[in-house]
């Protein structure tokens, strides 16, 4: 056991996605070598590698270990709203919390960081009614890939970060109460 | 006094020695065997490109949102949010949807550039990659 425990922790050591604070082109896989890309594609030559473009923006730990939304706001990258002339671009700032959440602490929804990357028509009405409380979100739907899930664990951070959505401590809990988590 | 001893006197414990050497070997299989890592949402696109005797379509999330925001593939070009349902075919991006709409010589190079976009591993399977994190939501 202990052998294990210590192959594990090497493991994790020795893993470049785990706990890096700085972010070196190198923890990216390169194209040529992230077992999608044809190495013997002439093409790749012309596609620009993950680590150049990605090494450059505030890091994260986990997903493409990048803080999108941080980006944004930072103002460090500035993807176009729309491409075509006339498309009305929504942004709604207000916070849902979605209180049913068992022993976890209860969810708090920011549709701010989310209308600046997705329109209402993306979740409204068919993954989440528009009325709070509507919608029977539950994280084992969410681990199948729907609600939240849609994007959570496959494009947008993954649903190994329990504590960015599970963010608002009941009355009487949290961190500063000795005994409760 | 040894805990549990036997009739012989001995202490009984766990066979650690073959079970320890088998948990061994599965933790350096694991090790060996982990996957070269494609990017987060990396999205292969094989509905049709194979059968129709093209590489496979490596589309990069990472790549398009640093230029352009979820919305304007997922509304404006109604590019549905699963892998899959979308069903692309060359005559539309030529025809300027879906791809098309960017990728059309202008903004994008256009489709005559084949190899940048069809530029994947023969025998890849549809779906979203570079889940090492978590797996992913089961169903992709």
């Amino acid at each position: 056991m202990r052998m294990l425990a210590l192959l594990a922790l090497f493991w994790i050591a020795a893993s470049p996605q785990v706990g890096a604070e700085t972010a070196p082109a190198s923890r990216w896989q390169k194209l040529a070598e992230d077992g999608l890309h044809d190495p013997a594609n002439p093409g790749l030559a012309f596609l620009q590698e993950p680590g150049q473009a990605l090494s450059r923006l505030p890091p994260d730990v986990v997903g493409n270990r990048v803080r999108w939304v941080e980006a944004l706001r930072q103002g460090m990258i500035a993807p176009r709203a729309s491409i075509f002339p006339g498309t009305q671009i929504r942004v709604l700032d207000g916070d849902v919390i979605m209180p049913r959440t068992g022993e976890m602490p209860m969810v708090r929804f920011p549709h701010k960081q989310h209308t600046e990357w997705l329109d209402c028509s993306n979740c409204h009405e068919a993954l989440f009614k528009s009325k709070a409380g509507a919608t029977p979100v539950n994280m084992l739907e969410i681990l199948g890939g729907e609600y939240c899930g849609r994007c959570h664990g496959a494009v947008s951070f993954p649903l190994t970060e329990c504590n960015r959505c599970h963010s608002v401590w009941r009355e009487g809990t949290g961190p500063d109460h000795a005994g409760k988590p | 006094m040894p805990a549990n001893p036997d009739i012989n006197g001995e202490t009984h414990r766990a066979p650690q020695g073959r079970t320890g050497l088998k948990k061994l070997l599965l933790v350096l299989l694991l090790c060996l065997s982990a996957p070269a890592a494609a990017e987060y949402a990396d999205v292969v696109l094989n509905k049709r490109s194979e059968a129709a005797g093209m590489p496979p379509v490596i589309f990069q999330h990472w790549f398009h949102r640093e230029r352009f925001r979820c919305k304007v593939c997922h509304s404006e070009l109604g590019f549905q949010m699963r892998v899959g349902a979308n069903d692309v075919l060359m005559t539309d991006i030529i025809d300027g949807k879906f791809c098309g709409a960017c990728h059309n010589g202008s903004l994008a190079w256009g489709p005559e550039n084949c190899e940048l976009c069809h530029s994947g591993l023969p025998g890849l399977k549809t779906g979203i990659r570079g889940d090492a994190e978590t797996r992913g939501p089961g169903r992709w």
